[in-house]
């Protein structure tokens, strides 16, 4: 499907001068999520640092209704919500935007519940791989190696394969998505919301404060983290795997930039060792083995 | 409650007016008037954090000369301060300007721009001919 820049529309949604650090990834996300769904979209937000970029009162940084939710309870508010507008004949998507914490941590049971009793909204998963607004702490969604407040010699731990985990719910649609590419995520948006039921998509949205950059790189990052494989894109439809644009041609190794590109560029990764990294590609390469071998199952490869 | 571009007789806050457009040439005042019901319902405006553009330490400045209009940084600009001026180029093409009131100065425009005709000027410049 091609994409027209000039045919998305001009109304604002994110205003001007909200509390958003510069270069603010999760700014970035919320403008396409209100690009691609408008008027319709309600958000369901837990504590994270969206609950920060809406402001103060009288004024407001977005002009999407939300409605503010503990950390636990964000799938279940928006099972609530969904349920209610649906008995009252309207047609409104509901979308929970919720941070890594919110998600893989906190959230994960009612997230869970929700996916199994088959709800029908849009879960948001913005995906900067820690705390970051309560000091970059540690989330189950950091990758391995990477500095954060709580484990100073670098995370122990791997990532948590969290959109596979939504997708073995048998949800209608999952998928993955980065801000750098968002002719890729508008349009995932704008399928899952011609979807009725569960809906998951993972959005990867570097931070500049908690990974230690310079925020004018924010989208550059976010671009490399997909050319060099560390992050793919791909969607769950019914059941079956797809990958996206480039991951698609990123299958063979050789097509990928090398991962040092994009490592180099982050202070949360300085003081990797060379096993370090070498542990890192490996975990990398993990993830497209899985991801090929499911590819390869369905025939596709 | 209603909003006018006139000298607001009461503001919502003492001292205080939010701004109703996001466009810089529009500054509506919110105005609440006797009788009005109030509810203390936020609403969008810009500036939610002040005149934001203070946190800037680099200016991007564009050059129209070769701005191609591609829209690239308004797409990605996270605080929507880049305002497209249509045809408003030397060429008839779209130019970006941007809106220094509220951009944070974080480089997003300049480092995504495929032809470099945004430049990340020191503020520190700006200070000293004023």
């Amino acid at each position: 499907m091609a994409f027209n820049i000039k045919a998305l529309p001009k109304k604002n949604y994110i205003m001007p001068g909200n509390a958003a650090c510069p270069g603010c990834p999760e700014n970035i996300g919320l403008k396409f999520v209100s690009m691609a769904l408008g008027e319709k979209a309600t958000l369901v937000v837990p504590a994270g640092c969206t609950s920060v970029i809406q402001g103060l009162w009288p004024r407001q940084g977005t002009s999407m209704p939300v409605l503010n939710i503990v950390f636990a309870a964000a799938a279940s508010a928006a099972s609530g919500l969904s349920r209610a507008l649906r008995i009252r004949g309207k047609d409104d998507i509901v979308v929970v935007w919720a941070g890594d914490g919110g998600t893989a941590d906190i959230g994960l049971q009612a997230l869970s519940g929700a996916a199994e009793r088959g709800e029908d909204f849009i879960y948001i998963c913005v995906d900067n791989e820690a705390y970051m607004n309560t000091g970059i702490q540690r989330s189950s969604l950091t990758p391995h190696g990477a500095w954060t407040t709580t484990t100073h010699r670098g995370n122990p731990g791997r990532k948590k394969p969290l959109p596979q985990i939504v997708a073995a719910h048998r949800v209608p649609y999952v998928a993955t998505a980065s801000i750098g590419y968002p002719w890729d995520f508008i349009s995932k948006l704008k399928k899952a919301a011609s979807i009725k039921g569960f809906k998951y998509i993972h959005l990867h949205a570097p931070c500049p404060v908690g990974w230690r950059f310079d925020p004018g790189l924010t989208v550059k990052i976010a671009q490399l983290a997909v050319e060099t494989g560390a992050w793919i894109l791909y969607e769950h439809e019914n059941g079956k795997l797809k990958l996206n644009p480039p991951s698609n041609k990123l299958v063979d190794p050789s097509k990928r930039k090398p991962l040092e590109e994009y490592i180099k560029l982050q202070g949360r990764f300085r003081h990797l060792t060379d096993r370090d990294l070498e542990e890192l590609k490996k975990e990398i390469e993990e993830n497209w083995r899985e991801i090929t071998a499911i590819l390869r199952a369905q025939g596709d490869l | 409650m209603r909003l006018s571009s006139r000298k607001p007789r009461k503001s919502l806050l003492p001292g205080d007016t939010a701004l109703a457009d996001s466009s810089p040439s529009r500054k509506d005042e919110l105005v609440v008037e006797p009788g009005d019901h109030f509810y203390p319902l936020s609403i969008a405006a810009p500036g939610s954090m002040g005149r934001t553009g203070s946190w800037r330490i680099q200016r991007p400045v564009v050059d129209a000369e070769k701005c191609i209009g591609c829209y690239l940084c308004w797409l990605y600009c996270p605080d929507n301060t880049i305002i497209m001026r249509e045809k408003a180029g030397p060429r008839g093409q779209d130019v970006a300007s941007i809106d220094y009131e509220y951009c944070k100065g974080c480089g997003i425009c300049a480092n995504v721009c495929p032809v470099n005709a945004i430049e990340m000027v020191d503020e520190s410049k700006f200070i000293s001919q004023s």
